[in-house]
C-alpha cells in the first residue's frame, strides 16, 4: 500500500459526519446496537453516537462478538455509514461482509496508511468512494 | 495477489456441496482477501462464538446456513450462549429474548456442532495439540490456544468461524504462519515484586496492563516464574484480549514457543521494550474497579469459565464457611466440569456453601445476578476476573470491585466488601 493509497476491505459507498474514536472501540460491549451509542464507560467517546458517521479507529479491539453487533447495527441502521481503519481487522470486517451477503447493505471499510489517517480525520463530513478514496465534503 | 483455490474449494464457491457450503466458502474468500491470504488451508476442529445471541441477524444468518444443507466438515464445539440450560430458572431476562437465543443455539446443533456450551474450551478433554491449526473464536479461547498450547489459529470471530468450520478451510495467513506467530514487543517483569507473582491475583492485573501497553502486536513477557499453570496463563490471557487486541503471547519459560526470549523473537530485535512495575499493577487494580465502597450484593467468579482446579481452590479458600445470608456468589464454569465436580462430590459442598453454579453462560452476558437492592444502579458486585470486571459495568449497568479470590470469598462469608490490601502495602 502506498502512503497516499486506500486498500478496500468491504467496498461500498458512504456520506456522513465524521466520528473519531480516540481509542480503539470493542463493538460489543462497548456499542449498543439498538442505538448506535458507544455504551463503553471507560471509552473517551462514551455517549457518542456512530450511526451514519464516517468512523475512524485506528485498529479492532476486544471480543470476538464484535462482528455480530456490527452485523446487527447494519440492519437496524444504527451503524456507522462507513469505517477508516489503519489496520485491517478481520473480526470487524465480517460484521460488514456478512451484512452485506446477507441484507445486501454493505458498509464500506478502507484501510489508509496512518498519514492518509491523520489528515483525514480531521475533515468534519467525508465521503467514501467505491476505488476507497476518501473526499472531504 | 489473488486467492487460488483448489478444486474442492472452487466447487465449494461455486455451490456444488449446497447454497449453506457456498455461503460459508464465499465469507471464507472475502476474509482471505481481507487477511492478503493467497490460498487456503485445513483445519482440523473449530469453536463457534456466534451461537450467543446478539439479534435477528444471527438468526438469519445460520438459518442461511442450515435451510443451504450446511453441515460441519471438522469436529466442532460450541461457545457460550445467553441461557443456562442445566440451571434455566436462573434466567432473568425477558421471554422474547430468552426464546430467540434458544433457537440460534438449536440452529447451531443442527449444523453438527457439539453442546459444549463453554468459553473455554481449552478445558475439554480433547482439545488441540501443539502446532494444530484449528478455526477459533472467543477472544480468550484464542489466545489460549496460540499461547498456551501452541495449536495455530488467526483471530476470528462470529461468522468466519462456522464458515470455516462448514468448509473446513481457513485463510493461510496471520497466526497460521511461523512469521506471523514471532513476538514484537519485549514487556520486562523484572519491576514486579516476586511476592506479588506467587498469587493468583497478580496475573489477570499482569494481563490487563499488557493488553493496554501493546494493542495489536505480539508480547514476549520475561519475568513469568517458570511453568506458570495454565489457569494464570488463562486469567492473564483472557484480560490481555479484553484490555487489547492480543491473540498470542509468549511467556518465555512457560509457553511452549518461547523457550528462550530469542526463540520467541524468531532471532530478531523486538520492535520495542517495555516495563512493568508494581505500580502498574496497582493502578490496574484501581482502574479495574468503578466504586470501592457501599454496599456489597455479589460475587461472580469464573470468566473466563473455572476450571476443576480453580473449584478446588476456592473450595480451600472457603474452609467449610458458607456465604453469608442474602448474600449472592455466582461461579460460571462448563457443563463438562460441572459433570467432573459431580464425580468428586464438590457440588454438594459448593451448594451447601451457598455457591450458585453458573453453566452454558456466563454472569456478564445475560441477566442473572440478583441485586438483593432493587436499583440494579446501585449493585456493586466483586470479581476476580479483569475480563469481567472490564465488560459488566456497561453490559449489566452495574459497578465492579476486583479483588483477589481471597478477597470475593472473604467478602461473600462476611456479606460486606471486605479488600485485604496488605498485599499492596508499600506500593
Amino acid at each position: 500500500m502506498s502512503e497516499r493509497g486506500a486498500r478496500v476491505i468491504v467496498p461500498g459507498t458512504a456520506h456522513g459526519e465524521v466520528l473519531v474514536l480516540d481509542e480503539p472501540l470493542s463493538f460489543w460491549g462497548g456499542l449498543d446496537a439498538e442505538t448506535g451509542l458507544i455504551i463503553d464507560q471507560r471509552h473517551p467517546q462514551v455517549g457518542r453516537s456512530v450511526s451514519g458517521r464516517i468512523v475512524f479507529m485506528t485498529v479492532g479491539r476486544g471480543s470476538s462478538s464484535a462482528s455480530s453487533v456490527l452485523a446487527e447495527a447494519i440492519r437496524l441502521g444504527t451503524a456507522p455509514a462507513g469505517l477508516v481503519m489503519q489496520e485491517a481487522d478481520e473480526i470487524v470486517a465480517l460484521g460488514a461482509i456478512v451484512a452485506d451477503e446477507i441484507y445486501g447493505k454493505a458498509v464500506p471499510i478502507v484501510v489508509v496508511a496512518a498519514a492518509s489517517y491523520a489528515a483525514q480525520k480531521a475533515f468534519k463530513s467525508a465521503k467514501i468512494e467505491l476505488d476507497g478514496s476518501i473526499i472531504q465534503t | 495477489m489473488d486467492l487460488v483455490l483448489t478444486t474442492h474449494e472452487q466447487a465449494m464457491l461455486d455451490g456444488t456441496h449446497g447454497a449453506g457450503c457456498q455461503l460459508a466458502m464465499r465469507i471464507v474468500a472475502r476474509t482471505a482477501s481481507v487477511m492478503g491470504a493467497t490460498s487456503l488451508r485445513p483445519i482440523s476442529g473449530a469453536h463457534i462464538d456466534s451461537c450467543l445471541y446478539h439479534g435477528q441477524s444471527g438468526i438469519d444468518f445460520a438459518k442461511r446456513l442450515v435451510d443451504g444443507g450446511a453441515q460441519v466438515a471438522v469436529p466442532t464445539t460450541l461457545n457460550v450462549s445467553s441461557l443456562d440450560l442445566l440451571h434455566p430458572e436462573l434466567y432473568r431476562g425477558d421471554a422474547a429474548t430468552g426464546t430467540a437465543a434458544r433457537s440460534l443455539m438449536t440452529l447451531y446443533e443442527e449444523l453438527g456442532c457439539s453442546p459444549t456450551w463453554t468459553c473455554a474450551p481449552y478445558q475439554l478433554d480433547d482439545r488441540p495439540s501443539f502446532g494444530d491449526h484449528v478455526a477459533w473464536a472467543e477472544s480468550n479461547a484464542i489466545v489460549f490456544a496460540n499461547s498456551v498450547l501452541g495449536a495455530r489459529t488467526h483471530r476470528y470471530g462470529d461468522f468466519i468461524d462456522i464458515a470455516a468450520a462448514v468448509t473446513g478451510r481457513v485463510p493461510d495467513a496471520g497466526l497460521h504462519t511461523d512469521e506471523g506467530r514471532y513476538g514484537q514487543v519485549l514487556v520486562d517483569l523484572s519491576e514486579v515484586r516476586s511476592d506479588l507473582l506467587a498469587l493468583d491475583v497478580a496475573y489477570p492485573l499482569i494481563g490487563h496492563v499488557v493488553g493496554g501497553l501493546v494493542g495489536t502486536d505480539i508480547p514476549v513477557i520475561v519475568g513469568l516464574p517458570a511453568n506458570t499453570s495454565e489457569d494464570r496463563l488463562k486469567a492473564l490471557g483472557a484480560a490481555t484480549a479484553s484490555a487489547g487486541t492480543v491473540a498470542l503471547f509468549h511467556a518465555v519459560g512457560s509457553t511452549p514457543e518461547a523457550p528462550t526470549v530469542e526463540a520467541a523473537f524468531g532471532g530478531r530485535v523486538p520492535e520495542r521494550a517495555v516495563h512493568i512495575s508494581t505500580t502498574d499493577l496497582r493502578d490496574a487494580r484501581d482502574v479495574l474497579s468503578t466504586r470501592l465502597d457501599g454496599f456489597l450484593s455479589a460475587i461472580s467468579l469464573g470468566t473466563p469459565h473455572y476450571s476443576v482446579a480453580e473449584f478446588g481452590e476456592l473450595l480451600r479458600v472457603l474452609d467449610g464457611r458458607a456465604v453469608a445470608d442474602g448474600f449472592r456468589a455466582y461461579v460460571s464454569t462448563g457443563r463438562d466440569v460441572l459433570t467432573e465436580l459431580n464425580l468428586r462430590g464438590w457440588t454438594a459442598q459448593l451448594e451447601h456453601a451457598g455457591i450458585q453454579i453458573v453453566t452454558d453462560t456466563c454472569t456478564y452476558i445475560t441477566p442473572i445476578i440478583e441485586s438483593p437492592n432493587a436499583d440494579k444502579s446501585a449493585s456493586l458486585i466483586m470479581t476476580d476476573s479483569a475480563k469481567w470486571a472490564y465488560y459488566a459495568p456497561g453490559n449489566l449497568g452495574v459497578d465492579v470491585v476486583f479483588g483477589s479470590l481471597g478477597d470475593c470469598v472473604e467478602s461473600a462469608v462476611a456479606g460486606d466488601l471486605m479488600r485485604d490490601e496488605q498485599d499492596w502495602a508499600d506500593v
